[in-house]
Order: C-alpha cells, then structure tokens, then sequence
C-alpha cells in the first residue's frame, strides 16, 4: 500500500503521509467491522427467531437483508434525549468509551499471517487492556444517568466484568505459557503445522471453555445480561439513552461480541489456519481453488469467528438470565480455580514437551 | 455417588447442551409464522368483530328499538332514542355504539330477539379520530347492508349450536 500510494503522497511532510497512512488502515479495518456489526444484529434477530419458530424481520428489502440499514437510519434520525439531571459530559462521552476501546483492540487483531494493523509483541495484553477499558463506559453512562435503574445496571456490569476479567485473563495465561508468546500472530503460528488436532482447543479444552463463557459474559450478553436484565431493571445502564447514543452502545456491545469470537479463533482454533494444513500432501494446496480453499487464510478465520459467533446467539435463544450471586459463584469458586489448575497441567504438558503439540 | 456424578454433570455442562440441542432441533423446525396482511388464519363463525345493523330482505331495518341491548351491555357502549315512526310501529331515532367502550362480549347480538343487532367476523376497521370510533345508526346500518351475506352465512353455520 506504501508503494502504491507514495507517488502521490509523496510531497507531504514525512509525518503527515505516516498519519494518512494509519488512517487508511484504520477506515480499512473500521468499515467492513462496523458492517458486520450491522449484519450481526440481522443474523442475531433472524436466528433467534427461527429458533423460537418465528421467521425474524422480511420486510424491508428482499428477505429482510436491509432491515440494519433502516435501523441504522431510524436511530441517526432519533433525539438523544438528555435527562435534566444528568451530567451531561460523562453522559456524552460514556457510550464512545464504550466503542471506542471495543474498536481500538482490533489493531493488533491478525487476519492473516503478517496482515495486522499494528504488529504488537504485548498484543495479548493490549486486547485485555483494551477490553476491560470498555467497563467504564457502562459504569459511567449508569452512573451520569442518575436513574436507580442505570445506577444499578452499571454497579452489576462493573462488578461482573472485573470478577470475569480473572478467569479470562487466566485462560489466556495458559495460552501464553502454551505458546511462549504475546504477539497474537505468533500465537497462531504456534499452532500450526497439525491441521486442527495441533491447535489449542485440545490441549486447554477447559481454558477454553472458560475463556468462551467469560467472553460471553464480560460483553454482558445472555445468559450473563444481568446488567441490562430488561425484566428487571428495565435496560440497565442504557435505560436514558436515545438515538445514536444508544446505538453507540449498541455497536460496542457487537464489536465486543466478534472481538471475542476472534480472540477465541486466534487462541484455541488456530486463528487463520486451515483445519487440514500440515495434514494434506502439498500437491493437493497447488489445485487452482480448492487449494485456496483448504489452504490457511482469512476465510478460515472469518468461518471461526461466525462460529463463534453463532454460540452467541445460541446462548441468548436458550439460557434464562443467571442470578447475580450465581453468577459471581460462578466467575469467582468455579472458574479461577478451575484455571488455576490447569494453568498447572499446561505447564506440565509444555514440561514434557508433550506431542504434538508442544514438541 | 450421587454428588460426585452431579459435580461431573454440572463439571461438563451437561444440562446446558440438552438445552441447546432443544432450541438447536427448533432452528430447522417448521416455522408456523403467518404473513398477516398476505395470509389469514381462519376465522370462527362466531367471531366477534365488528357491529352491524341488519334488515329484512324487504329493506325494512330489523330493529324495534326494544332497548335489550343497550340494557344488557356491561360496557355502556350503547345509546339508543326511539320515537314511533308515520306507521306505527317504533324504530330507533338514534342508535350508537361506541367502539372505545364495546369489550365485544357479543351480549348484545345475544339479547336481540329480532336478530338486528350482530357481530360481523370483520375486525380490520379503523377509525383516523376518536369521535368516529362512535358508530351510528346509518353507520351500522351500512355495514349490514355490505356484509350481509357473510352475516347470513356465519348466523346459519353456527345456528346449531345456538
């Protein structure tokens, strides 16, 4: 891209082409993300129905496919109602703090190998950093409401997120002893070379499990929605908003939801990697496009994170809202230990430079 | 032996997979939506939807203004004036029933010894103020007037149960 676009850019200050450039990328990564955050809320509403044996939305456009981008318009067009009493700074700027961290960790996010916006060897602790960042958003637009209901929606979210920001980030210790690395690409080359048997998932199955549900439940999604509980405390933290605000939230919660299905891609089902690599002979990966097909790249990943992704959807068409006590049982006397000790077992396997994995 | 199995249960998720695979199996189930204003679901003969007036097939209105129907209305909805007609006989002066009241018990059509006053199985009326939801006499009456086939044929499928 540099090559191609210096002739022109050419005649600028050296630092000025540099930030032209880190925009480019990012509008490249910003755009496609936020169109998938639309069309998310489209599969969402239509596989949630299909499961409560409804047909979801088939108006607008054929088969419904423009239903988000009437949405979207609906809510540009909305007043943002500001309540008399808030304070109107924090209640401006929670939902971009919100969005903001959620699309901020995707630089360091890996598509391929070495197509990342920002090649970071501490990339796992910026996604973690950049995830927990999200909470004050919620903490604040509760609390900058001064509505009980948002009050008490932001005082749950801020409490579950950090209680499951430790199991979380304890998977994702296994993954780092497992793979000696923080550069989230070489996560994923660390994986390579067994087809699907030599990624992660098998060796830190439980890591995994916890480090999904934790993701579920640190983007507040069903059944871990305790923070905005609609049958309880109406819609938590986002009771006053309106309009774009609202959908500011909106996005990040969606943002956060493929965040994660991709961080879950990248740590435990070898990220861009083909099932099949390593298990095929070579000759087969030269065949015109089914050689594409099986062969590593970004439609293996973009297939994992809808994976992912769908487990989402499933969970919320399924599982009732846990009670906010179980919900911090669970986080605190069954997940920590649990990685605790297999944070132990792992250190074993790479002890023993167990095969095929950590050889 | 029961804890240490119910720890594995729960240790495996067990119960939460069956949940899954039940709204899994619904995902490719048959959908029972029905496009409402493309398709209809079937509809009672003894439907309760909108009010009618009916006449006799000579064109003379049904009604004798015995004021049953307006005694037997736990809503209040209707008003009735009578006034003996040139003939003789009495008729209704005014006859209205507000639709904001009506909770479409179908007392009404039930007290009617003469069948004037019915229920139709037409339910998709709407009004653009409150004061038109108020149906008066030529109103009602013009409903009978276009329905009156459907009326006579629901009357007749559910008479033997009457």
């Amino acid at each position: 891209m540099r090559e191609l676009l210096h002739p022109w850019l050419g005649f600028l200050p050296p630092l000025a082409e540099e930030l032209i450039y880190i925009l480019i990328g990012i509008v490249i990564l910003v755009a496609p993300l936020m169109l998938c955050v639309a069309y998310l809320t489209y599969a969402e509403r239509k596989i949630i129905g299909y499961m409560q044996v409804r047909i979801g939305p088939n108006r607008v456009g054929p088969r419904g496919w423009l239903q988000p981008i009437a949405d979207a318009l609906k809510l540009m067009f909305k007043e943002i109602v500001l309540p008399s009493a808030s304070n109107r700074f924090l209640f401006l700027i929670a939902p971009m703090l919100v969005l903001g961290p959620a699309l901020a960790a995707w630089a360091v996010i890996p598509f391929d190998a070495g197509v990342v916006l920002a090649d970071v060897n501490a990339g796992l602790l910026y996604v973690l950093a950049m995830s927990s960042l999200g909470v004050y958003g919620i903490l604040l637009a509760g609390w900058s409401s001064n509505s009980k209901y948002a009050l008490l929606g932001a005082l749950r979210s801020g409490a579950q997120v950090i209680s499951y920001e430790l199991g979380m980030g304890f998977a994702l210790v296994g993954v780092l002893v497992a793979a000696g690395s923080m550069n989230l690409g070489e996560i994923v080359m660390a994986q390579a070379g067994n087809g699907f048997i030599g990624w992660y998932w098998l060796p830190l199955l439980p890591l995994f499990l916890i480090y999904f549900i934790s993701g579920v439940a640190e983007t507040n999604r069903a059944p871990f929605d305790l923070a905005e509980g609609e049958s309880e405390i109406v819609a938590g933290f986002h009771v006053e908003y309106s309009g774009m605000a609202f959908a500011l939230f909106f996005l990040g919660e969606y943002a956060n939801m493929i965040l994660v299905s991709a961080m879950a891609s990248l740590m435990f089902m070898g990220g861009w990697l083909s099932p099949v690599e390593g298990l095929v002979p070579e000759a087969l990966l030269s065949v015109p496009v089914l050689g594409w097909l099986l062969g590593s790249g970004i439609h293996w990943l973009i297939l994992k994170i809808a994976f992912f992704l769908f487990f989402f959807l499933w969970f919320r068409a399924t599982f009732p809202r846990y009670r906010y006590d179980q919900v911090m049982r669970l986080g605190w006397k069954v997940f920590i230990p649990l990685t605790l000790v297999w944070l132990v077992v792992v250190a074993g396997m790479v002890l023993a430079k167990l095969p095929p994995w950590f050889d | 032996m029961k804890p240490v199995i119910d720890f594995i249960r729960s240790l495996f998720l067990l119960e939460l997979w069956k949940g899954l695979s039940v709204t899994g199996r619904y995902l490719f189930g048959r959908k029972i939506t029905v496009q409402y204003p493309e398709e209809k679901t079937p509809l009672s003969p003894r439907f309760r939807g909108l009010h009618a007036l009916r006449r006799y097939p000579n064109g003379e209105e049904r009604c004798i203004a015995c004021k049953l129907c307006e005694a037997v209305c736990p809503a209040l909805a209707i008003t009735i004036e009578s006034e003996p007609r040139e003939d003789g006989t009495r008729r209704t002066t005014r006859y209205d029933i507000d639709l904001s009241k009506c909770i479409f018990c179908g007392f009404c059509e039930e007290a009617c010894p003469v069948d004037s006053i019915v229920e139709t199985d037409f339910f998709e009326y709407h009004e653009e103020t409150r004061a038109d939801f108020i149906m008066t006499k030529e109103k009602l009456l013009a409903h009978g007037d276009r329905m009156e086939p459907r009326i006579a044929a629901n009357l007749a499928a559910r008479a033997k149960y009457q």
